[in-house]
């Protein structure tokens, strides 16, 4: 976008822009992603506990409730407790946050529509994803209080656990991808859903499963929300919390549940590629011109954005209807049952990948290959790898 | 130059941000806020890494050192700082002690820093004598399994692919296995009272909580 902008501006200029504008638009999505997945966290809940919800709040549907909810937490006075360690207390919602958006950096929303495109796009997301519990720890620590304490070690422990078999997941993908760049991995999964990597194999299907578990584990959700549990820790590490450090947390929270959303889709679910080729029935590939190649990509970004509220909306619903685990039961789930099939599924996709190269099917396309006239294949070129 | 060298500006930043954050490490007397410094520090020094261009390298700094290394530490911390444990007071003998050892370490860093050709400026007849220079570039490719140093397969032959990743992945799984076994040796042989100082802290969350700032 800087260079397209140095024919109009000055290039000192044109940069500034094109980073303000990469910025605006990321967290537009993020804050935007928060304030209506808080809408829609109320309205699913409700009617999981056959309510109504917010019904008056802008008109029907109650569509204005998070405005009114951002108003009440910006007027809330910011409490911060006597024990408190102030300056760590003041710095956590930063953290968490900050850690959150960061992994918006590296996420494709399309071919080739992301803010970098890294080579190692995936090894950044589980790397910046798993620095928002620093905020959750040092909010914990600072909180001075021995409920938000609790929450922190729990959450530090359930972080430090699951990011093992949550790796061992991710790499099976990236494995019969042969690449760890997002946008080429979405781009092989072009076509009908049967080239989805999560219909690549029996193993990649079990692997998904074991990847939602961790990675609604890893967001801190219920029924994995221990570092929160309301019923025993009064709300854990977020006890002390009021006002607008409290909704900043929030906010990491829902924009770090896309987020992953959004990984899991790219990784399993073909990313903006949808079960059926209807971009190419419709003609608006690349190949077809610059603004038909835009409207396609404009169609993957929305086939996307509806995957990742899938998988949100996915785990509201864990959450509303589903109790929460005992801390034992949660290790449990991640050592003894999470890693140990991961690693059996890594091993199963690297032999069924070794063995049958094409697929089941005859005529299959060997995987790995990135289909003609993305604009992965330019960038890979040009990048290496 | 006619546009502001953002490079240089990034650059910057994350340098300062870097070298205050370990200034910080340093200076400070509370444990978790040493801890939580390090990690901005080291968080910075990431951020040098990706403005390097070395994107892997960053993200493996991020994931290895402060996604598992600094949150083990901050968690141990968190667990052991409480009351007089939380403040540490450095005696002048430390201060001394540090001083020579940082400081020699100093020495040796910005001497070997500034007898790379490639960093200085550059001089006449420099890119020449750079590539005879032996450099540690054979023994981490052979590590990842390269040998540079041995022929790429001769006419028709295979290439020479063995490189020392079998034994570095052997030795690193049986470090694992060493871990595992430590683990559960420490387990078994624990009895009752004998050994409960040596317990592990996340196992007994005790009533002492830390109180910061008193």
């Amino acid at each position: 976008m800087a260079e397209y902008l140095t024919q109009y501006a000055d290039p000192r200029l044109a940069n500034v822009i094109a980073a303000l504008v990469h910025c605006g638009l990321l967290l537009a999505v993020a804050v935007g992603a928060a304030a209506f997945f808080n809408w829609l966290e109320r309205k699913v809940s409700a009617r999981t506990q056959d309510r109504l919800g917010p019904t008056r709040v802008g008109g029907r549907f109650g569509w204005l409730q998070s405005l009114a909810d951002g108003i009440k937490l910006l007027a809330k006075e910011d409490v911060i407790p006597a024990g408190a360690d102030s300056p760590l207390f003041r710095l956590a919602p930063y953290v968490s946050f900050s850690a959150a958006f960061c992994a918006y950096i590296a996420l494709p929303f399309a071919d080739g529509w992301v803010a970098r495109h890294l080579n190692v796009a995936v090894l950044f997301i589980l790397a910046v994803a798993g620095l928002e519990v620093f905020g959750v720890i040092l909010a914990g620590y600072a909180s001075g209080s021995k409920w938000s304490l609790f929450g922190a070690m729990r959450e530090a422990a359930q972080v430090v656990s699951y990011k093992i078999p949550l790796a061992l997941c991710v790499v099976v993908p990236v494995m019969i991808a042969g690449t760890m760049d997002l946008v080429a991995i979405g781009n092989m999964q072009r076509g009908w859903l049967t080239n989805w990597f999560l219909f690549h194999d029996p193993f990649t299907f079990v692997t998904f499963l074991v990847f939602l578990t961790c990675v609604v584990a890893g967001v801190n959700r219920s029924s994995f929300d221990l570092a929160e549990a309301e019923s025993e820790l009064a709300a854990g590490f977020l006890s002390e919390y009021s006002g607008f450090r409290w909704a900043l947390f929030f906010m990491a929270e829902r924009a770090s549940m896309v987020a992953v959303s959004g990984l899991a889709a790219i990784l399993f679910l073909g990313g903006w590629n949808g079960p059926l080729p209807v971009a190419t029935w419709l003609h608006l590939v690349p190949e077809s011109g610059l603004l038909a190649g835009w409207l396609g990509n404009l169609l993957g970004a929305g086939n996307f954005l509806f995957k990742c509220l899938v998988g949100v909306v996915f785990m509201m619903w864990l959450r509303w209807t589903l109790p929460r685990l005992r801390i034992d039961q949660v290790m449990t789930t991640c050592l003894k049952y999470c890693v140990p099939l991961a690693a059996a599924m890594l091993l199963g996709a690297m032999l069924w990948t070794y063995a049958l190269p094409g697929g089941l099917l005859p005529g299959g396309r060997p995987i790995g290959e990135v289909p003609e006239g993305s604009a992965a294949v330019a960038a890979s070129e040009r990048g290496g790898r | 130059m006619d546009a502001v060298c953002w490079h240089s500006v990034f650059f910057l930043l994350f340098a300062l941000a870097a070298c205050g954050f370990a200034l910080a490490v340093v200076v400070s007397t509370n444990v978790v806020r040493m801890a939580f410094s390090l990690v901005l520090s080291l968080g910075a020094v990431a951020g040098l890494f990706f403005l390097a261009g070395a994107d892997l390298l960053g993200g493996v700094q991020l994931l290895v050192y402060l996604g598992g290394t600094m949150l083990l530490l901050v968690f141990g911390v968190m667990l052991t700082a409480r009351g007089k444990a939380a403040e540490m007071k450095t005696t002048p003998g430390w201060w001394l002690l540090a001083l020579v050892v940082g400081g020699s370490l100093l020495a040796v860093l910005w001497q070997a820093a500034f007898s790379v050709d490639a960093w200085s400026t550059p001089s006449a007849g420099a890119t020449q004598s750079q590539a005879a220079r032996p450099t540690a570039a054979p023994i981490g490719l052979a590590l990842l399994g390269v040998r540079v140093d041995q022929p790429l397969g001769e006419e028709g032959g295979e290439p020479v692919l063995s490189g020392y990743l079998l034994a570095f992945e052997i030795v690193s799984v049986h470090l694992l296995v060493v871990l595992v076994g430590a683990a559960y040796l420490a387990r078994a042989q624990r009895r009752p009272g004998t050994t409960a100082s040596e317990e592990t802290a996340p196992r007994t969350p005790n009533s002492q909580l830390p109180t910061p700032n008193s």
